[in-house]
């Protein structure tokens, strides 16, 4: 028992170094003087220097500008209808088109993103042929796919939140007279609530983060982040992309220690008012 | 009178995202069907059409020359070979790096247990093609990994890791692991400690008891997660652009160079088609784990 336990205690600890170090390294040599990336230029280090040559990078300044808007939009839009998805396959029961929505609310998650950029273009030409919108691809088409894939994920986390929920409160409004939409707004969506910021911030960073399935329905003129960081690296290592990405790495390490700490908080404050209501009714 | 409203209120809410859907995600795979059976020509679009009028009624025109080139090119078939190959070694490898980290975390304290998922989840909120990226740095001739076994005087000349499938697997083990984890760790936090006291209570060693308890009673946990690994690997496009080798493509890549290089719609399609077919299998199969999973709690 006891070396066992020793045995995946080190394969843990083995495995997150595994998960860190390059994240690591990329921080370290972002303030690395040389060109050169991997060799450490001890005499002129460390220096901002890329960080001043990326703050003055016009191309990856806008792309980043589009990445965060296209995000802001997907996020949302995945959000309302990831909700209106979830809430039907956890509690409506059995309807017509039931196994046809979880069959196409799971299989974007698993599928190669290849496909799923190659058949949204070609649906899109399809439909510009047809109906003439829409006109050319661009930020527009870019956020239409990437509502469609956020979607997915946030069906499910709102789906097994609901399902792991106990349903005696909406029961109880609905005996208490209240209408399915009142009984939603009032009960339900309070509750499922963490489920979906969570979600929203899930469905953010997949979109600022796509790159694949954006290559084939951007055109001209759209280039997102991913886009302009994938034509720089393809060529090889270019430092001031190590300085884009600690920028990056702490925006994101603030933000989950922030949205831990929050929740723990409110999660504390909750077990609170639990004891509190229970010692008010002894 | 009320039941009504509320009947046509939940058609509404159901009927909003299978509309969705079945715009933008299942019209589009019938589209990339369709187009498989075409043929290149220079127009717009640069495809022929399905239907072509002949004296006023319709004649059904199926092309069947770009399947016929995928089967007759020995460079698609090895490439599809290719790919199901280095998905399913990183599978196994990501099965046999998660498996003993998703036991740590489900042994370890309560307390400490969100603190290591947020561990593991932390990078996956980081873009994921710049982790990527940061590989090249450490794998390059002259990178981090080389210098430091030069300078420990390991080797004496610099090894070739990068354009190498190892460098792939390593890419695609990085970057998958927390799929693989925590679905694992779903499965093994449920176990009950009971099952493995009574074994050892009756005399069972340490690893006939994980063997014969844990191992089994973990299967959908290790399916859960190797589906959800393999199926993506399959067609992987970054991480064999940036790691891997020039003379062997994976799929992902061949469909895109199709596409994008050679103009070739039909055949992009009937490679996605292909992967598809390859890969229904394997999706459905995820698809009825997640059911379970989701509708058994």
């Amino acid at each position: 028992m006891r070396s066992r336990g020793l045995f995946s205690r080190c394969a843990l600890i083995l495995g997150l170094v595994f998960l860190y170090v390059p994240i690591l390294s990329m921080i370290i040599f972002s303030f690395n003087n040389s060109r050169l990336v991997t060799v450490w230029d001890a005499a002129h280090s460390p220096t901002l220097k890329w960080y001043v040559a990326l703050a003055a990078n016009e191309q990856v300044l806008r792309a980043a500008w589009l990445s965060i808007r296209i995000a802001l939009v997907a996020s949302t839009g995945a959000v309302i209808l990831g909700t209106l998805a979830g809430v039907a396959l956890a509690r409506f029961g059995a309807f017509r088109g039931r196994l046809l929505l979880a069959g196409m609310t799971t299989a974007p998650i698993v599928m190669p993103e290849v496909i799923t950029g190659l058949s949204l273009l070609l649906l899109f030409v399809a439909l510009q042929q047809l109906i003439g919108w829409p006109r050319g691809v661009g930020a527009v088409t870019i956020a239409l796919s990437h509502i469609t894939f956020c979607m997915a994920y946030v069906t499910v986390v709102v789906q097994s939140r609901l399902v792991g929920m106990d349903v005696s409160l909406e029961e109880a409004a609905m005996d208490l007279g209240a209408r399915p939409g009142r009984v939603f707004f009032r009960i339900t969506l309070p509750l499922i609530l963490p489920a979906i910021a969570s979600g929203w911030l899930l469905a953010f960073t997949l979109s600022w983060d796509d790159l694949v399935i954006t290559q084939f329905v951007a055109g001209p003129g759209s280039s997102t982040l991913p886009m302009v960081i994938f034509s720089k690296v393809r060529f090889g290592v270019t430092p001031d992309i190590n300085a884009l990405a600690t920028i990056l790495v702490l925006i994101v390490a603030t933000g989950i220690a922030g949205s831990t700490v929050w929740m723990r908080y409110q999660q504390r404050r909750r077990e609170r008012d639990v004891l509190l209501a229970a010692a008010a009714n002894l | 009178m009320p039941r009504i409203p509320q009947l046509s209120g939940r058609r509404v809410v159901a009927g909003i995202p299978i509309l969705w859907l079945l715009v933008l995600f299942l019209i589009p795979f019938l589209i990339v069907f369709r187009i498989s059976f075409s043929e290149v020509r220079l127009a717009i679009p640069p495809y022929t059409p399905l239907f072509t009028w002949h004296h006023g009624s319709p004649s059904l025109q199926l092309h069947w020359s770009s399947y016929a080139f995928l089967f007759t090119d020995s460079l698609y078939v090895s490439s599809y070979v290719y790919s199901l190959k280095v998905a399913a070694v990183s599978t196994l490898c990501c099965l046999l790096i998660g498996y003993p980290m998703a036991y740590a975390i489900a042994r370890a304290a309560p307390a400490s247990r969100s603190v290591l998922l947020m561990l593991i989840v932390l990078p996956f909120w980081t873009s994921f093609l710049l982790r990527v990226y940061a590989w090249i740095g450490l794998l390059k001739n002259n990178g981090v990994i080389n210098n430091v076994l030069l300078w420990l005087g390991v080797i004496h000349h610099p090894l070739v890791l990068l354009q190498t499938d190892f460098a792939v697997y390593i890419g695609i083990v990085y970057s998958y692991l927390p799929f693989m984890i925590l679905p694992l760790y779903a499965n093994l936090e449920k176990h009950d400690g009971a099952l493995l006291e009574a074994a050892a209570d009756l005399g069972a060693r340490p690893m006939r008891a994980f063997l014969r308890i844990t191992l089994p009673q973990s299967l959908a946990g290790i399916l859960a997660g190797s589906l959800l690994v393999f199926i993506p690997a399959v067609g992987e496009y970054v991480i064999p652009t940036l790691l891997g080798r020039p003379d062997q493509l994976m799929i992902g890549r061949v469909l895109s160079d199709e596409f994008f290089e050679n103009r070739d719609w039909p055949v992009a399609s009937a490679v996605a088609i292909l992967v598809l077919l390859l890969l229904v299998i394997p999706i459905m199969w995820f698809q009825r784990l997640e059911r379970r999973e989701l509708e058994a709690k």
